[in-house]
């Protein structure tokens, strides 16, 4: 599903056309993306994003690698709303969108996903319930009309069947008692549920065992597209033998410090992340 | 502090008709008693199941029956707390239900609470059901809000809003019998004063469940007094109470494992919006002889106001020493990661938090084993959602 970009906001808020050179190239070609810019983001008193840019075109799979406490989750969570932090300056653009205006609803309902390192267990709300009440919320926000129930149940059936999730386990609450893989499944219905142009994975393959992986990249693997960006968040190599990427970023103190082709994901098991921190002895292993 | 208002006069023939055409429709209550001011209406009473037999107190006292009179002044209780013996010295009537050693039904027995229009007053009942050996019966006790009707000029509600209520239930439930009770005080007198007490005696074997829902309160205290008579019983005890405003509800209880090998499982549940007060005070008694005692107590809390309040005093004496007892106590907001999980799959913020809300109160709704009572439950527990202000109002 494409929307239709927002010429107003990048005449408003814009600098001089010259730094938009590439975003009006992907304009004129109707392509989406996002657009991390020089992101400050502090959480009490301590700086966790520092000057953080980014760009991750449309149908582009990108995965940021780097070691604990870059600022990995930390933009996740930003770019998806979260108020804990404190964003100093910098914009987060999706699809011509001002994402940091929005409250966390308004930006899934514009296409963003966040699949959760740890997704959340959700007592006395049965996962069917939940997922048709976000469905529909976002169908409202978009101004279309509401499922019917026939063709709700096809769509979580197929996807379910799809990915391996019980009929059982959609009448049970929402993420209660289901295993690692399990919730991460969970996640993963739901992103191919609600459609969305841009998701974010983060640390995915935490908790996982092989197997279990394989399922979920799988699952994510359906779901590219030529309209839909992945950012895949990740500390090991691993995942990105099954989630392919086409662009990696390190990210280290609170930056991208380096950005390649899947080859880099390579050369950072070899050296590990030491090259890129100003003390490495400060590296968390 | 609130005074004491003067007692009802006992309603006269005229006004139990006018109630009728409240009872009379299609959508009534089956197998429902009507205490009217207190009084028992057996002229807005239907038909009770097999062996369920139904007198008004003040015919069993005047039968002068030892064994009902002895089960209606409980020696637990009676004497030890303030509000019975105002409710023994100042009982206008109730009812006295019988049920037949293993009579059963699936289908509630109704008590409903109604009120006649009037000044401010009190009213007090005492009412007693005695449930038989190997019995199963489930007794469903609810308010009955009138609708204002076209003749009237004053609202219907406004009308409630000066009553004060003293209701007293005693239930001894026979060796092996299932009896399960619900409450629902829902949609009257939010300026009210209610008083409700429950007093119940366990037998071998026996199973006693309750379930209280608490909506639109003014002042409400709900006491339980549960004792377990015989070994081997079983009890769940459960409650949610949704305040606002400045609304106060109370729940006090004392359950006594006066047998061995009994199980005790009491959980409330609190959503305290705006200025309201919630009370929980709990007390298990685990006798000397009451070895392999199981006995749980829960209560929980959700202050949506800096202005809400929650009190709780849950207390364990324990003479026994081979028993597992527990007790605990929450109070907190919604949780910020479940509200921000909902908010990226696109529910907005309010939305995100009536589902948790809904959920927090379904866990016991869900488990209450009556379908058409629970759904009443939800749709009550949804339209006081729905009445919340706006978010953002009080933060």
């Amino acid at each position: 599903m494409r929307r239709a970009y927002n010429l107003r906001h990048v005449v408003s808020t814009s600098p001089p056309w010259s730094r938009y050179d590439r975003l009006g190239r992907l304009l004129l070609e109707n392509r989406l993306m996002l657009e991390i810019r020089r992101l400050n983001v502090s959480i009490g008193g301590r700086k966790i994003l520092d000057d953080c840019s980014l760009t991750v075109e449309d149908g582009e799979v990108a995965a940021i690698m780097g070691p604990n406490g870059a600022g990995k989750s930390t933009l996740a969570y930003v770019i998806a709303g979260r108020k804990d932090y404190r964003v100093e300056s910098g914009e987060v653009i999706l699809n011509g969108v001002d994402l940091l205006a929005l409250e966390p609803d308004e930006r899934a309902a514009r296409g963003l996903f966040l699949a959760f390192q740890y997704p959340i267990e959700i007592p006395g709300v049965a996962t069917m319930t939940f997922l048709k009440a976000t469905l529909n919320a976002q169908r409202k926000q978009r101004g279309e009309a509401e499922l019917s129930t026939p063709d709700f149940m096809r769509r979580v059936k197929g996807a379910a069947e799809r990915l391996g999730i019980k009929p059982d386990m959609l009448k049970r609450a929402l993420n209660v008692g289901f295993s690692g893989g399990e919730k991460k499944r969970m996640d993963i219905l739901q992103m191919a549920l609600l459609e969305p142009t841009f998701c974010i994975l983060d640390e995915t393959d935490s908790g996982l065992d092989i197997d279990a992986l394989r399922v979920v990249a799988d699952g994510v693997n359906t779901l590219r597209a030529p309209h839909r960006g992945f950012l895949v968040i990740t500390h090991y190599q691993r995942l990105l033998d099954y989630i392919v990427p086409d662009r990696v970023h390190v990210m280290a103190e609170g930056r991208i410090v380096k950005s390649g082709g899947k080859e880099l994901a390579l050369e950072l098991e070899k050296s590990g992340y030491r090259n890129y921190l100003t003390d490495p002895d400060q590296a968390v292993a | 502090m609130r005074s004491a208002l003067p007692m009802v006069e006992a309603p006269g023939a005229a006004e139990i008709e006018a109630l009728r055409p409240d009872f009379s429709h299609p959508g009534a209550l089956a197998q429902r008693l009507v205490l009217v001011d207190g009084v028992f209406a057996p002229e807005l009473s239907s038909a009770m199941p097999e062996g369920v037999r139904v007198r008004s107190l003040a015919s069993v006292l005047n039968e002068g029956r030892a064994d009902l009179i002895a089960l209606l002044a409980p020696a637990n209780a009676d004497g030890a707390d303030p509000i019975l013996s105002l409710n023994a010295a100042l009982m206008q009537d109730g009812v006295v239900i019988e049920v037949a050693p293993g009579a059963r039904s699936d289908d509630p027995i109704n008590l409903v609470y109604a009120s006649t229009p009037g000044g401010p007053s009190a009213r007090f009942s005492r009412s007693l059901i005695v449930v038989g050996a190997g019995a199963s019966i489930r007794l469903a006790e609810s308010l009955h809000v009138r609708a204002a009707r076209a003749d009237e000029t004053f609202s219907g509600l406004q009308n409630f809003n000066c009553l004060q209520n003293f209701n007293c239930l005693i239930a001894s439930v026979g060796e092996g019998a299932t009896f399960n009770h619900t409450t629902r005080m829902t949609g009257g007198e939010p300026g009210g004063v209610r008083v409700e007490s429950l007093i119940a005696s366990i037998g071998a074997g026996a199973q006693f469940d309750s379930f209280a829902l608490v909506t639109g309160a003014g002042l409400i205290r709900r006491q339980i007094f549960m004792r377990f008579q015989g070994p081997g019983a079983k009890s769940a005890l459960r409650g949610v109470s949704l305040l606002r405003g400045r609304e106060h509800a109370d729940t006090t209880l004392v359950v006594e494992h006066a047998a061995p090998d009994c199980s005790g499982r009491q959980l409330f549940k609190y959503i305290l919006d705006e200025e309201a007060t919630g009370v929980f005070q709990g007390k298990i008694v685990v006798d000397p002889l009451a070895q392999k005692t199981d006995a749980r107590m829960l209560s929980k809390a959700l202050l949506l106001s800096d202005t809400a309040a929650m009190n709780n005093k849950p207390e364990l004496e324990i003479f026994a020493d081979d028993v597992a007892c527990g007790h605990g106590a929450t109070s907190g907001g919604l949780d910020a990661d479940q509200l921000f999980y909902l908010q990226t799959r696109g529910l907005p913020f309010a939305q995100a938090e009536a589902l948790l809300l809904e959920a927090f109160a379904g866990e016991l709704i869900d488990g209450l084993g009556d379908e058409n009572l629970a759904e009443v439950c939800r749709s009550e527990v949804r339209a006081w959602l729905s009445r919340r202000a706006p978010p953002g109002v009080h933060s």
